[in-house]
C-alpha cells in the first residue's frame, strides 16, 4: 500500500517534485507557504490536476495525465482532514462519521460510525451537532470521517492549526497512538516543524515547488540546507525516552537511553513512552563532566561529525548510546576546546529549556524510536 | 368574489413554482461554483426581469411567444393552440420573468457552502448527486425556500405580463389581480376589496409559514 506521486506545473505555482511514502509510514511535507505543500495535497486529494502529474496509491492510478487517467475525488480511496475541520453541520458527529460508510449497509453505517469515534475518545458524543463540539472534537470527529473510508492514503492538512496549544498536544498524541494500527501511507502537511518532527517518520522540505531535502526527521533536521528552506536557525534531535516518576519539585524523570532526564512536568503515568524534541542551541559541550553546575542533565557520548554552518557556528553531532544530539556552538568554542571527531564529550541540557509541546507521547510499539 | 381567478393565480403561481425549484437548484449551483467565460452577462440576462418594465417585457414575450415567431408557431403545430393568450403561455411568461427572484437566493446560499465542506463531500465518497442531495441541498435549502416564497408570491401580484401575454380571458388568463383591476373598472369596489383582502391574506400565510420554517431548520443548524 505505498503512495507514489508525480508532478510538474507552472501554475500557479511551478512544481516539480517526486516522491513516495510507504504503507504505515507518515510523511511530513514542509515548507513556507506558497512552496507547493497544499497544492501536492490538493492534487493527491484529486481536487487539482497540475499539467504533468502521476499518482497511484495501493497498486491502483488514480491520475495519469499522460494516459489521460484521472478518477474524480469521490473514486479515490482517500482520507482527508482539513485544517477547518469540514464537518457537515446539519448531521450529528456519528452521522458525518457515518457519511464515509456508503460501502456498507445502511443499518450497520451508525454502529460502526460510533465505534470508529470510540477510537477516537469521542463515545457518547455522537448525537451532537459539531456546533456542539469543541475545536479538538471537531478535528477527532473529521479524522474518525477519514479513517472511516477506509483510505488507501491518508491526507491530513494543517490539521492542528486551528485549535489551542493545549488541545494540540492531546491530538499528537491522539495521532501518535492511533498510528501503529494505521497500515495506509499519511502526508501530513504542516508548517510547524516542531509538530512534524514530533510525529512523522521521513519530511519532504519543499521550498519553490523543489525538494529540497527528503529524508527521515533525524536527517532533515540536522541538514542545514533543509533547515534555510524552512526557514529556522535551528536544529533539533527528537529522542526517545519513558516517564520514569513525577517528583515533587514538580519535574519528571524520564529514562531515556542516555541516562535520565530531568524536565518540567510531563503529562503521563510512569511507564509511558515519550519523545523529546532538543533544540541544537539549548545543548552545551564540555569535554570534562562538570561539577556542580545548575544544569541537571549531562549525557555522555562521543563527537562523531563536526560540521561548519554559514555563520560563526558550527553543528557538532554528538552520539549518545544508540542515539544522536546536536549541539550548536560557535567555531571559536569547538576550537577552544579543541573538539575533533571521536572526542569523549558530555552534552548539558537545561531542564526548563524542554518547551511543553516539545514532548510526545509515543506510539505503543515504538516505532518511531 | 371571483373564485375561478382566485384558482387560476394559485395554480399559475403553484406551476411556477414547480418549474423554477429545480431550474433555481441547477443555476443557482451552477453561478455558485463555477466560473466560466460569459457568466457575467448570464448573470446579467437573469437579472433582466428586475429592472425592465413589466409591460415592456411583457411586450417582448408577446413577439417571442406568438403566432409569428419559429417558438410560436412549432407550439401551434404541436398542440393546435396559441401561445399567447393562453394558460401554458402565462406559465411560460411567469417561469421567465421570476427568474432572479428563483436563481438569485439559491446562489447566494449555494455560494456561502465552504468550497472545503463540498471537497468534504467527495472525499468521503459521495458521487456527485448524493452530495448535492445530502450535503448541499440542506445547507442550501433556506434560500432555495426564499426564491420559491418569492416566486409564489411575485406571480400572485403580476399584472402587467399577464395583461400583455394572457390578456383577460376568464378561466384560462384572467389571474386574481387581473380581476381586481377589471371590477374597479366596473366600479365594483367592494368584490375589488374582498379580493384584495383574500391576496393579502395568502401572501401574509406563506411569508409567515416560510419564515416558521426557516426558523426551525436555523435552530436545527445552530444547535
Amino acid at each position: 500500500m505505498t503512495l507514489r506521486v508525480t508532478l510538474r506545473a507552472k501554475a500557479p505555482i511551478p512544481l516539480d517534485l517526486t516522491f513516495a511514502v510507504g504503507p504505515g509510514e507518515l510523511l511530513a511535507l514542509v515548507g513556507p507557504s506558497g512552496s507547493g505543500k497544499t497544492t501536492t495535497l490538493r492534487t493527491i486529494a484529486g481536487f487539482w490536476r497540475p499539467e504533468t502529474a502521476r499518482v497511484e496509491a495501493a497498486g491502483i492510478t488514480w491520475l495519469d495525465t499522460e494516459a489521460g487517467v484521472c478518477l474524480p475525488t469521490h473514486r479515490r480511496r482517500v482520507g482527508l482532514v482539513f485544517q477547518d475541520y469540514a464537518l457537515f453541520p446539519h448531521l450529528t458527529a456519528a452521522q458525518n462519521v457515518a457519511t464515509s460508510l456508503g460501502d456498507l449497509p445502511r443499518g450497520a453505517r451508525l454502529r460502526e460510525a460510533e465505534q470508529l469515534l470510540r477510537r477516537v475518545h469521542l463515545d457518547g458524543l455522537g448525537h451532537r451537532r459539531p456546533a456542539d463540539l469543541s475545536g479538538g472534537q471537531k478535528q477527532r470527529v473529521a479524522l474518525a470521517r477519514a479513517l472511516a473510508r477506509r483510505p488507501d492514503v491518508l491526507l491530513l492538512d494543517e490539521p492542528f492549526s486551528a485549535v489551542d496549544r493545549a488541545t494540540r498536544e492531546r491530538l499528537y498524541g491522539e495521532i501518535i497512538a492511533l498510528r501503529s494500527d494505521l497500515e495506509m501511507p499519511v502526508v501530513l502537511v504542516t508548517h510547524d516543524v516542531n509538530e512534524a518532527q514530533l510525529l512523522a517518520d521521513r519530511m519532504l522540505v519543499i521550498d519553490r515547488g523543489r525538494v529540497v531535502r527528503d529524508g527521515t526527521t533525524a536527517e532533515v533536521m540536522a541538514d542545514a540546507d533543509a533547515l534555510r528552506a524552512m526557514g529556522i536557525r535551528e536544529a533539533a534531535v527528537m529522542l526517545p525516552a519513558m516517564v520514569a516518576e513525577h517528583l515533587d519539585d514538580g519535574l519528571t524523570r524520564l529514562d531515556a537511553a542516555t541516562g535520565p532526564l530531568f524536565l518540567p512536568r510531563i503529562d503521563g503515568a510512569p511507564g509511558t513512552g515519550v519523545r523529546v524534541r532538543i533544540m541544537a542551541h539549548d545543548v552545551i559541550l564540555s569535554r570534562a563532566r562538570p561539577q556542580g553546575l545548575s544544569a541537571q542533565n549531562i549525557l555522555g557520548g562521543t563527537v562523531t561529525r563536526i560540521v561548519p554552518g554559514a555563520g560563526p557556528g558550527v553543528l557538532v553531532h554528538v552520539a549518545v548510546g544508540d542515539h544522536e544530539i546536536l549541539a550548536r556552538i560557535t567555531r571559536r568554542a569547538a576550537a577552544d576546546i579543541g573538539l575533533q571527531p571521536g572526542d569523549p564529550v558530555h552534552a548539558i541540557l537545561k531542564s526548563m529549556s524542554v518547551a511543553r509541546d516539545h514532548v510526545a507521547r509515543a506510539a505503543d510499539d515504538g516505532r518511531q524510536g | 368574489m371571483d373564485w375561478q381567478a382566485l384558482w387560476l393565480s394559485l395554480s399559475l403561481a403553484a406551476w411556477t413554482v414547480a418549474i423554477l425549484l429545480p431550474v433555481s437548484i441547477l443555476f443557482g449551483r451552477l453561478l455558485a461554483t463555477r466560473t466560466f467565460r460569459g457568466k457575467g452577462v448570464v448573470e446579467g440576462l437573469v437579472m433582466l426581469p428586475l429592472v425592465l418594465p413589466p409591460t415592456v417585457f411583457g411586450f417582448y414575450l408577446l413577439v417571442t411567444l406568438g403566432r409569428n415567431s419559429p417558438f410560436g408557431a412549432a407550439w401551434q403545430g404541436l398542440f393546435g393552440h396559441q401561445l399567447v393568450f393562453s394558460f401554458e403561455g402565462l406559465v411560460v411568461a411567469s417561469v421567465i420573468f421570476n427568474l432572479p427572484f428563483a436563481i438569485q437566493p439559491a446562489q447566494r446560499a449555494f455560494e456561502a457552502i465552504p468550497t472545503s465542506l463540498r471537497e468534504a463531500a467527495a472525499a468521503s465518497g459521495l458521487r456527485p448527486l448524493s452530495a448535492l442531495l445530502r450535503i448541499e441541498l440542506p445547507l442550501a435549502w433556506p434560500g432555495v425556500m426564499t426564491g420559491m416564497v418569492l416566486t409564489f408570491a411575485h406571480t400572485l401580484g403580476e399584472f402587467g405580463i399577464v395583461l400583455m401575454v394572457g390578456g383577460s380571458i376568464p378561466g384560462e388568463t384572467k389571474t386574481i389581480a387581473i380581476a381586481i383591476y377589471d371590477r374597479v373598472q366596473a366600479f365594483d369596489m367592494r368584490s375589488a376589496a374582498t379580493m384584495s383582502s383574500v391576496l393579502v391574506a395568502i401572501s401574509l400565510f406563506t411569508i409567515a409559514a416560510t419564515f416558521a420554517l426557516s426558523a426551525r431548520m436555523g435552530r436545527r443548524l445552530d444547535r
